[in-house]
């Protein structure tokens, strides 16, 4: 598919959702959904408050906490147990049995270790994020190319040559691929941790408005966040197929 | 061994190879008591029935494993488990780094080992040349046909200027007309670097056409059963197909590798015919 043709079909779909919300809004009224002019207006009016950049740092410092636990300790994990076959072996249904498990379940008892504060959200985020690049991490190892790693040693390549000029470039598309999927997820569970028990953030405002049935509010936070992880996932999607264009 | 003169440029001397037991199952005897002396400058291909552990001679004799028992001796010196300086590998599968151009991919090895980057750029461009491959230098392999990344590969041993070449089955992904075409580069690059080389291949006259020497194993563990002289001139090409000696020649390896090649199939092996004794020996 052409550049031009993608662009085209991306601009057909927004066009659609925005439609749909506007009919929505129309047919429902203001108390189900407030149309997309007036929830831009509210997102603008709220970013321009100061009350709201305290609970937006929150959010961000959560997050930004959360994945950097879920990127390095997922990728560590990863490579050291795909590094050797039999723990891989044993680690790979496990991990992949974790991840079908929905958190939520488990959320009560990261409130109990963790406390009401933001703790408790960086470690629900980086309880999501940390298994899908654990198992993208594992496999990305345990399926580097036999035949690469013989040709370094007939080159006569030394350990930490092999795994820069070898392990390494042969990896990293893969484990991008599992940063990719543990950086929404990451997200998810950062938000969900604010849903509950929390004083702030932007999880917290979303609750405090639902409480008020503040319909506006509750729509220009979602607006934000769906606009924030659209971006990034986009970004990531793209530098994630040319990483894999080549293999 | 060395005690026989400056010709012998590899040898095995009692090789085996046993793969050690692993879950369940009892150790795996891959290869050998081998004997054999690679006269400096020999083009020798070695046919066997599949299975019979030709992959594993060829990391005996580079030095990418070392043999059980006996010694693998490469320029008078003893191998283990590290591949000397002055021996390259061509194995059977791609083995072209995806994320580097076909000239970083020729250049990779000497890279690592920081010659300096005009002697670099000199040999690649001379390898690429040989190969064919100049138009493609900056393309990435996954954008060139199988018989192109060979020959990538094969420019890639060719820079680090070995003097024995070890190819493990090199043309086996490859259609015929490709391989016939292959064999002819290949011959043609024996004779300018004036290198040993030994070829592992399954096609009895794609040994034939390329060998001084071919060494035929015995299903596994495989052990040379015959070493047959083919008696080409050195500026031999595929033409040598039309030659009547060629077909006598595939003929007779495949008078001793039939037995073999039932045996691995599990099957009773008929003897081989005395008139294609005879005509070997």
């Amino acid at each position: 598919m052409s550049l031009a043709a993608r662009w085209r079909d991306s601009a057909l779909v927004v066009a659609a959702i925005l439609a749909l919300w506007q009919a929505i809004n129309l047919v429902g009224g203001d108390n189900l959904m407030t149309s997309p002019l007036a929830t831009v207006q509210h997102a603008a009016d709220m970013v321009g408050q100061a009350r709201f950049w305290p609970h937006l740092r929150e959010t961000v410092t959560a997050y930004l906490a959360a994945l950097a636990i879920a990127v390095f300790g997922g990728i560590g994990f990863g490579v050291l147990l795909g590094a050797h076959r039999l723990t891989g072996e044993v680690a790979e249904p496990i991990f992949v049995a974790l991840y079908s498990i929905p958190k939520v379940t488990l959320y009560p008892v990261i409130l109990l270790a963790f406390g009401l504060g933001i703790q408790a959200k960086i470690a629900f985020g980086a309880l999501h994020g940390i298994i899908p690049i654990v198992i993208f991490s594992l496999n990305a190892v345990r399926q580097v190319n036999r035949t690469w790693l013989r040709t370094a040693r007939t080159m006569s390549l030394t350990p930490m040559q092999t795994v820069r000029h070898v392990i390494i470039p042969a990896t990293v598309p893969e484990i991008f691929s599992g940063l990719r999927v543990g950086a929404a997820l990451t997200l998810l569970g950062t938000m969900l941790g604010e849903l509950f028990a929390s004083q702030r953030g932007l999880g917290f405002l979303l609750m405090t408005a639902i409480d008020l049935h503040d319909v506006k509010t509750i729509m220009a936070i979602a607006l934000l966040i769906t606009l924030f992880s659209v971006a990034m996932n986009a970004a990531m999607l793209a530098l994630d197929r040319r990483l894999h264009a080549r293999f | 061994m060395s005690s026989d003169g400056a010709s012998v440029h590899a040898a095995l001397v009692g090789v085996t190879r046993v793969y050690p037991a692993r879950a369940g199952q009892p150790p795996v005897h891959a290869l050998g008591p081998l004997d054999l002396e690679l006269q400096r400058g020999e083009f020798f291909s070695v046919v066997g029935p599949s299975g019979c552990g030709k992959s594993t001679l060829v990391d005996v004799l580079g030095g990418l494993a070392p043999p059980s028992q006996g010694e693998a001796l490469f320029e008078g010196k003893v191998l283990g488990s590290t591949v000397p300086d002055g021996v390259g590998v061509v194995f059977q599968e791609d083995a072209s780094f995806p994320w580097l151009t076909v000239w970083e991919n020729v250049a990779f090895g000497l890279r690592r080992r920081g010659t300096d980057a005009a002697e670099i750029r000199r040999r690649v461009d001379y390898a690429l040349g040989f190969m064919g491959l100049q138009g493609f230098a900056k393309a990435y392999p996954a954008q060139l046909s199988g018989g192109m990344r060979q020959r990538v590969c094969i420019a890639r041993t060719l820079v680090m200027q070995p003097r024995l070449i070890l190819l493990d089955e090199p043309f086996g992904a490859l259609d015929q007309q490709t391989r016939l075409l292959m064999g002819d580069e290949l011959l043609r690059l024996w004779r300018e670097t004036g290198a040993t080389v030994v070829l592992i291949t399954h096609a009895l006259d794609e040994a034939n056409l390329l060998s001084d020497r071919i060494g035929v194993l015995s299903a596994r563990p495989g052990c040379f059963i015959a070493i047959v002289e083919t008696g080409w001139s050195r500026d031999r090409d595929s033409t040598l197909a039309e030659d009547p000696r060629f077909g006598a020649v595939t003929a007779r390896l495949w008078a001793y590798l039939r037995p073999e090649s039932l045996r691995a199939l599990g099957q009773q092996a008929p003897a081989v015919p005395d008139t294609l004794r005879s005509a070997a020996e």
